[in-house]
């Protein structure tokens, strides 16, 4: 009986992927990760779970195997929700290693077109632009208000649309009216307890305008300042997650500029945190450092990624004034991944939403495994993110809550589609939407 | 085996199982090489994922016709290469096995499928106030079946016992494709206690297709404390003394200075990084009653010169000792680029003998060992911290680690507590046991397993055909 071996690579391995070898090295194989991992849990092939998937990476760039079609579905499939991290007992930085290695995969032409012209022109030109977005809204919103959506869709009419738009209308969330445009600074109720700027975002901005209303009027009742600055763009997640590299940090230096990080002296250093109520943005923004890792801009980016904070996160370590209004809810609360696993916050939104009186809190079994949505995961892989959202549904209805929180707009639309898709209607917001309500906001 | 016979085994697998549960493409097949021990690595020709025992029964019978070994596979976070296909042929993926069929809170047992992972078993007895007792440190995600196999143990493991006084009876099926059940609900069946055989076969015997196995009521309360010590050896003592009052602890974890800075590096717990050991020790049970046992611990640590003993006074607290025990193995990332962590016995009474030891071997071979373990059974995990680039230090690993097994069996313990034995310390068991010992173990098998197709060359080293152990250091997580 013989049998094969392979040791352990010593020599230097080829470096095209752009990954830090020693990252790998982390990893010492334990499979602990394996069933946090959503699409493992769904699929039991170790293919598609994280461990497997760095030694997919590991074994390509040490020239084991071939970068071939099925390799590469495996490392696609992956919904970078980074619930590995959380698990893994090692620190191993997936997200570190699969970024990096889809960058690669892009450059040498082995992305996937699993997109529509269409839906690459609405992801990445239109989703990221707030003022785009609210235009190409404006019929939606119109044929939802007259009413004309309901019987489009009752009549069936929506299947006249080609597919790839049908896709996209299905995800469509209810459209409420938009404020219009917040003044550039909102004074704080009571003695001023800190100065904040807000992160108002694209797409979240443009499907739910009533929860950046409500992150500020919470900021002002808190006694904070709000500076809304003007000038500030998309984070650039959408861009960066399908490894389009160069618009991402075309969107951060706007960004820092705009909140005046580019000039040392300017208005940032008088501001305690921005603020940002949408998970994927929030992990996007503090991770502006590792963007320009070694760049020029690296400096500011990481001053700037230093002030950001989520809206609970915030919140719950300024003291939050206690909501009063009673909100008889049987509540439960979804961790979006950007948020439990992205920034290590769980505690702070369920603490915000348990303050608030008559709200009974009940825990969601799978709360921290992905829904599905996934940035424009449930574009490209629209088989693994139904999944997802079946599941994330059904453990949704069976806690028997009235109302579902969550703190991501790609969540929240996903979230929302599937409880739609069981004919149950439900209340779907965001934490910060009830803490307003409870304020006695409107 | 060839590609040319590699081909239509696939094919005959597809057949029964459907095409997208069979992988067969070579990149497909690299993860598959080993489980959580790294060293020894061999590809199997197929991974085949059946969802019910007929698929299992037809999955075995085709390996029979076609003259190839398998071997049973669950999660895949075994460390000592329990998983490996030594010769290639079938891998059983039983991943997909993953339904919990029955739970019965009244008679107190569930019926599950292997591919199970133990957390989800206890997560969904929890609205009930159950859980599922043995609870390896991987628990969050290896399968029941892997359990069953190694017969795995845990921190709670001295109070509510291991993986086999936890299961009530087996549906498995023989390496011939007949299936046999062993066991069931009812407790104390009459005849040979067969599931207590098969419970810790390590997939020698068969492939577990299904398991009835009990499930514990919560306890009510517990009482944890933290007790900081001068020196390793009265942190030892402590432990033993508490035993030999009397009172069994749920839980009782040591972890060593060099554990303690690096745990105290990572999350700033506010350990004392002056002292030589801490314990962490928990009693549960019903609430009246635990106050006592709590202040005698506390006595009993003073006497063996505690410099104190902390009580969390909070769930929260409670669960922050917990959290920095848990992640312990996480932080020793921060000491070193590798470490290997072993596994030994030693009657408890012995552990301050072989922790001297430990410190002595560190010494002799320049290395840096770190200890953190459940004290209470005798079971060390000696973290041995290197640099796997550099060939001179792997050896020096190596052979201290092997030292430090022979010690314990020397001082009437054992090579593994929980990891198994698998192909990494096959070369152990004739120091462990006498040939006539290991001829009876061989025919055991035999009954079982005649033909050896079922998981070979695992557990019991074959004549004529051993594996010979790379010179490499391990890494592992555990």
């Amino acid at each position: 009986m013989t049998m094969t071996r392979t040791p352990l690579p010593t020599v230097a391995p080829e470096r095209d992927a752009g990954i830090d070898y020693e990252l790998f090295l982390d990893c010492v194989h334990c499979g602990l990760c394996t069933s946090a991992c959503p699409t493992y849990v769904e699929l039991g092939d170790e293919n598609d779970s994280p461990r497997g998937r760095i030694y997919l990476m590991r074994a390509v760039t040490d020239g084991r195997i071939e970068l071939d079609d099925a390799v590469q579905k495996h490392l696609d499939l992956c919904l970078d929700c980074r619930a590995c991290e959380s698990a893994c007992p090692s620190g191993v930085q997936y997200g570190k290693l699969i970024e990096p290695f889809r960058i690669h995969m892009q450059t040498i032409g082995k992305k996937p077109d699993n997109l529509s012209w269409l839906q690459k022109f609405a992801l990445y030109h239109m989703t990221p632009y707030a003022g785009r977005m609210r235009l190409a809204l404006a019929p939606a919103r119109f044929a939802q208000w007259t009413g004309m959506d309901w019987l489009a869709q009752k009549l069936g009419m929506t299947y006249l649309m080609p597919r790839s738009l049908r896709q996209m209308h299905e995800m469509l969330p209810p459209l409420k009216p938009h404020y219009g445009s917040l003044p550039e600074v909102l004074p704080a109720e009571g003695p001023r307890r800190a100065r904040v700027a807000l992160f108002t975002g694209c797409a979240a901005d443009a499907f739910f305008p009533e929860t950046n209303l409500a992150t500020a009027r919470v900021l002002q009742k808190n006694g904070c300042e709000v500076w809304i600055p003007r000038k500030q763009g998309c984070c650039g997640a959408l861009h960066f997650h399908a490894a389009f590299d160069e618009p991402a940090k075309q969107f951060a230096r706007q960004n820092c500029a705009a909140f005046g990080f580019s000039e040392p002296e300017a208005l940032a250093k008088e501001v305690d945190a921005i603020i940002v109520n949408a998970a994927g943005c929030g992990a996007m923004l503090k991770d502006y450092g590792h963007l320009f890792h070694g760049a020029a801009e690296e400096d500011v980016a990481k001053l700037f990624a230093k002030k950001v904070k989520d809206i609970s996160e915030f919140l719950i370590e300024l003291g939050p004034i206690k909501p009063t209004q009673p909100m008889k809810l049987k509540a439960t609360y979804h961790d979006a991944c950007h948020l439990c696993h992205g920034q290590q916050i769980r505690k702070q939104p369920r603490q915000l939403l348990e303050m608030i009186p008559e709200l009974q809190f009940v825990p969601l079994n799978e709360s921290e495994i992905c829904c599905g949505a996934a940035g424009s995961y449930n574009l490209t892989q629209p088989e693994m993110a139904e999944r997802l959202g079946e599941r994330k549904a059904k453990h949704i209805l069976d806690t028997g809550a009235d109302a579902v929180f969550t703190a991501n707009v790609g969540c929240l639309i996903q979230v929302r589609r599937y409880l739609r898709a069981q004919k149950h209607e439900m209340l779907i917001a965001h934490p910060v939407d009830a803490l307003w309500a409870s304020y006695g906001g409107k | 085996m060839t590609t040319a016979t590699a081909t239509p085994l696939a094919e005959r697998m597809r057949g029964i199982v459907g095409a997208g549960n069979v992988l067969s493409s070579a990149s497909d097949l690299v993860v598959y090489e080993c489980d959580g021990f790294t060293i020894e690595k061999n590809k199997p020709d197929v991974v085949v994922f059946p969802s019910s025992t007929e698929q299992i029964v037809a999955i075995v019978k085709a390996c029979v016709e076609l003259g190839v070994p398998f071997v049973p596979r669950g999660a895949g976070t075994s460390l000592a290469g329990g998983c490996l296909p030594v010769g290639g042929g079938v891998m059983i993926g039983l991943a997909k096995m993953k339904r919990i069929l029955e739970v019965n809170y009244r008679d107190r047992y569930a019926v599950i499928e292997p591919g199970v992972v133990n957390l989800w078993l206890t997560n969904h007895l929890k609205p009930q106030g159950y859980h599922f007792a043995p609870d390896p440190s991987s628990q969050g995600a290896c399968t029941i079946g892997g359990n069953v196999a190694t017969n795995s143990g845990g921190p709670h493991t001295l109070k509510y016992g291991v993986t086999v006084n936890h299961v009530l009876g087996v549906e498995l099926v023989l390496p011939d494709g007949r299936v046999v059940h062993t066991g069931g609900p009812v407790e104390d069946a009459p005849g040979y206690d067969l599931t207590g055989v098969i419970v810790g076969s390590e997939g020698t015997f068969g492939v577990a297709a299904k398991a009835w196995v009990r499930i514990t009521r919560n306890p009510e309360a517990y009482r944890t404390l933290l007790g900081v010590f001068e020196t390793v050896d009265d942190a030892t003592n402590t432990i033993s003394d508490i035993i030999g009052a009397g009172i069994i602890p749920g839980a009782r974890e040591m972890l060593d200075s060099l554990i303690l800075q690096a745990v105290e590096a990572a999350f700033r717990f506010g350990f004392p990084l002056d002292a030589g050991a801490v314990l962490i020790m928990e009693v549960d049970g019903l609430d009246a009653g635990l106050d006592q046992d709590a202040e005698r611990i506390i006595e009993i640590a003073k006497k063996n010169n505690a410099r104190e003993v902390r009580k969390a006074n909070t769930d929260a607290e409670r669960l922050l000792l917990w959290k920095s025990r848990k992640q312990a193995f996480g932080a020793v990332g921060r000491l070193a680029p590798s470490y290997c962590t072993q596994d030994g016995v030693v009657p408890r009474t012995k552990l301050p003998l072989i922790l001297r030891f430990i410190q002595e071997m560190g010494a002799k071979y320049d290395l840096r060992i770190a200890n953190v373990f459940h004290a209470g059974d005798g079971n060390i995990h000696p973290i041995i911290l290197f640099d796997e680039r550099d060939a001179d230090q792997v050896k020096r690993v190596l052979n201290a680690s092997h030292a430090i097994l022979d010690e314990c069996i020397r001082l009437g313990g054992s090579v593994t507590g929980e990891h198994g034995i698998g192909v990494e310390k096959i070369d152990f068991m004739p120091k462990l046991f006498t040939p006539d010992d290991l001829a009876m173990m061989v025919r055991l098998r035999t009954a079982f397993n005649p033909d050896n197709r079922c998981s070979p060359h695992k557990m019991l080293p074959t004549a004529g055909a051993c594996i010979e152990q790379s010179k490499a250091g391990r890494r592992a997580a555990l």
